[in-house]
């Protein structure tokens, strides 16, 4: 008798088991397909686009000739709409964050303005194209800029600086906080000699993460107007005749990769497309790269906190 | 810097059942109340803190004994929907620590506190002791090492890391960490510090090292402290409240409350019958 249910205990084991196994392979396929696709994808591209990624291409304006043409303005467009961005996007988001989360009182209005910032973040972004071409082309006049694009983007990844900003904050126990209340601690001093230091890994992960969705936006960026062919950088300051101000670049015309791309795919001549392709390796790269270095800072930063 | 002073003349109010003594103090509570919220916490607790002395509040889980230790560094302040009702006097200056005009970063300048969880800042051990003095807006190097340097021998640490001040608080033990977190409180000059349960999260060794330290550490400065462990408030106080439901139910000598406690239930309490 006893020796029966050991068996059978035995054989409901080894069902369960099989189970267990083929999860194990209905879950790596998934995730194989997912990143096959992704390397696929990146592959495709950059066998398409390898004959032009070479140094001319990084120096070039775009041209009416596929062989000559360069991604040169685009990527300097990009870098400093992306500085924009950062410069605005970081204080503002930071400086919410800690508002919401140190200062504000629980509240009706709190709760409002909390839920709208997380919706905000599910809107799609053409809306703030639109947004930014009635406010900040028409209303302050700043022009189908720089400035115009840096600031649409940086609304743009604005509740992801806040959210991930809050988050930060909320994983610092409150042991810390009461440590250096006890002290004699004022909020601010609490709040720029702890909460701050302790946070940096996560809100540079919310920033570069903002970051990297904001690079390769096109609808808000074409809906204020970037122009698809620009054969000419955004003036140096004091360069020039007569000599730019220190601020001008802000205001200058410019394009960005994605639209690059984008302008080159819709060309009726197939050459083009290996210039997109090159562009995107470009684009995928830098997003990449801005990851990478995400990873890396919150290593670094994490590894001398443990809660 | 521990204030010398004469005698107070204060006459002083206990509830429950309770000796005074003509000791000099350093704080007393005058019908207490306390509230989170609708909840009542403390119920119009009365008691002294006797000057350069331990006084220990013992009681079971939930007697508000840890709710009345951070009355007097007025910690309730940092949240949301809490009440107090009553004095906590702290003297010589006679100053009521819950004066609505008195503000909290003041009380907490003066009074400081050891948490029951060691929680050093991330930050260098060095940084640590010294945050104290910045916060008091002290910059000059050579005095933050000279309080750093002080603090650290007062907890008994200084030999242990003194190699080794730059390197970050977390590599310590636990029973470092704490003895860090006495130093980070004694560098700032506190007239009383107050503990919350210090070894609860220490093993018996460690927990013998904390309470050496703070048999040694009345000599300069005035001790209340919150524990769950009788013995250990036999070991360390002069003097124990046993506190029940909110309420002081007895306070005393730690002699005369372990050996014949007056009250009933600090009896069964002490005596293990209940608890």
């Amino acid at each position: 008798m006893e020796g029966r249910r050991l068996d059978e205990m035995r054989v409901l084991i080894a069902q369960h088991k099989v189970k267990d196994h083929l999860f194990a392979i209905i879950g790596l396929v998934c995730m194989m397909i997912a990143v096959m696709m992704l390397l696929a994808a990146f592959l495709d591209l950059l066998i398409d686009g390898w004959s032009r990624l070479r140094p001319e291409f990084f120096t070039s304006f775009p041209s009416r000739r596929a062989a000559q043409a360069g991604i040169l303005s685009s990527w300097v467009g990009t870098a400093l709409v992306m500085l924009v961005t950062m410069l605005s996007a970081v204080p503002l988001g930071v400086a919410s964050a800690i508002y919401l989360e140190e200062y504000a009182g629980k509240n009706l209005i709190t709760d409002i303005i909390e839920i709208n910032v997380s919706n905000l973040a599910g809107v799609p972004s053409i809306i703030y194209g639109l947004l930014a071409l009635g406010l900040f082309v028409y209303m302050l006049d700043f022009g189908q800029s720089i400035l115009t694009a840096g600031l649409t983007l940086a609304l743009l990844i604005l509740p992801i600086v806040i959210v991930s900003t809050r988050e930060a904050l909320r994983a610092i126990p409150r042991e810390i906080r009461e440590a250096a209340y006890a002290l004699g601690a004022t909020r601010w001093q609490m709040i720029s000699d702890h909460l701050l230091p302790y946070s940096r890994g996560g809100i540079l992960t919310g920033v570069i993460i903002g970051m990297s969705r904001a690079i390769g936006e096109t609808a808000p960026v074409i809906t204020i107007g970037a122009l698809t062919f620009i054969a000419f950088l955004p003036p140096l300051p004091f360069s020039g005749e007569p000599p730019a101000g220190a601020f001008d670049w802000l205001f200058a015309p410019f394009t960005v990769l994605p639209i690059q791309m984008f302008n080159w795919v819709s060309r009726p001549d197939n050459a083009f497309l290996a210039n997109a392709a090159a562009a995107g390796v470009v684009l995928i790269a830098m997003t990449l790269l801005m990851n990478g270095f995400a990873i890396y800072l919150r290593y670094q930063i994490r590894k001398k906190i443990k809660w | 810097m521990v204030m010398s002073f004469a005698r107070p003349e204060v006459r002083l109010e206990v509830q429950g059942d309770a000796q005074t003594e003509d000791l000099p103090v350093k704080a007393e509570a005058k019908n207490l109340s306390f509230y989170y919220g609708a909840f009542q916490a403390l119920k119009n607790v009365s008691m002294p803190v006797y000057d350069k002395k331990v006084t220990a509040l013992i009681g079971p889980s939930g007697c508000g004994k840890s709710t009345f230790l951070r009355c007097f560094n007025r910690m309730h302040d940092l949240y949301p929907g809490n009440r107090y009702e009553g004095e906590i006097r702290l003297h010589p200056d006679n100053i009521n620590l819950l004066g609505a005009k008195v503000d909290a970063i003041e009380v907490r300048m003066r009074l400081s506190m050891v948490f029951q969880k060691p929680n050093p800042f991330p930050k260098s051990i060095f940084e640590n002791v010294a945050y104290g003095q910045r916060v008091r807006g002290e910059t000059k190097k050579a005095l933050l090492g000279d309080k750093v340097e002080e603090a650290l021998r007062d907890a008994a640490l200084w030999d242990e890391v003194k190699d080794r001040l730059n390197d970050l608080a977390f590599n310590l033990s636990g029973g470092q960490q704490q003895r860090l977190c006495i130093a980070r409180a004694l560098a700032s000059d506190p007239e009383l510090i107050l503990f919350d349960e210090p070894t609860s999260a220490l093993d018996p060794i460690a927990t013998a090292s904390i309470e050496q330290l703070i048999t040694d550490l009345k000599e300069k400065v005035t001790i209340l402290i919150v524990t769950h462990n009788m013995q250990q408030a036999a070991r360390i106080s002069d003097h124990t409240a046993y506190m029940y439901l909110g309420e002081l139910i007895e306070f005393g000598k730690t002699d005369s409350i372990f050996i014949k406690p007056k009250n009933k239930q600090t009896e069964d309490y002490i005596t293990g019958r209940f608890g």
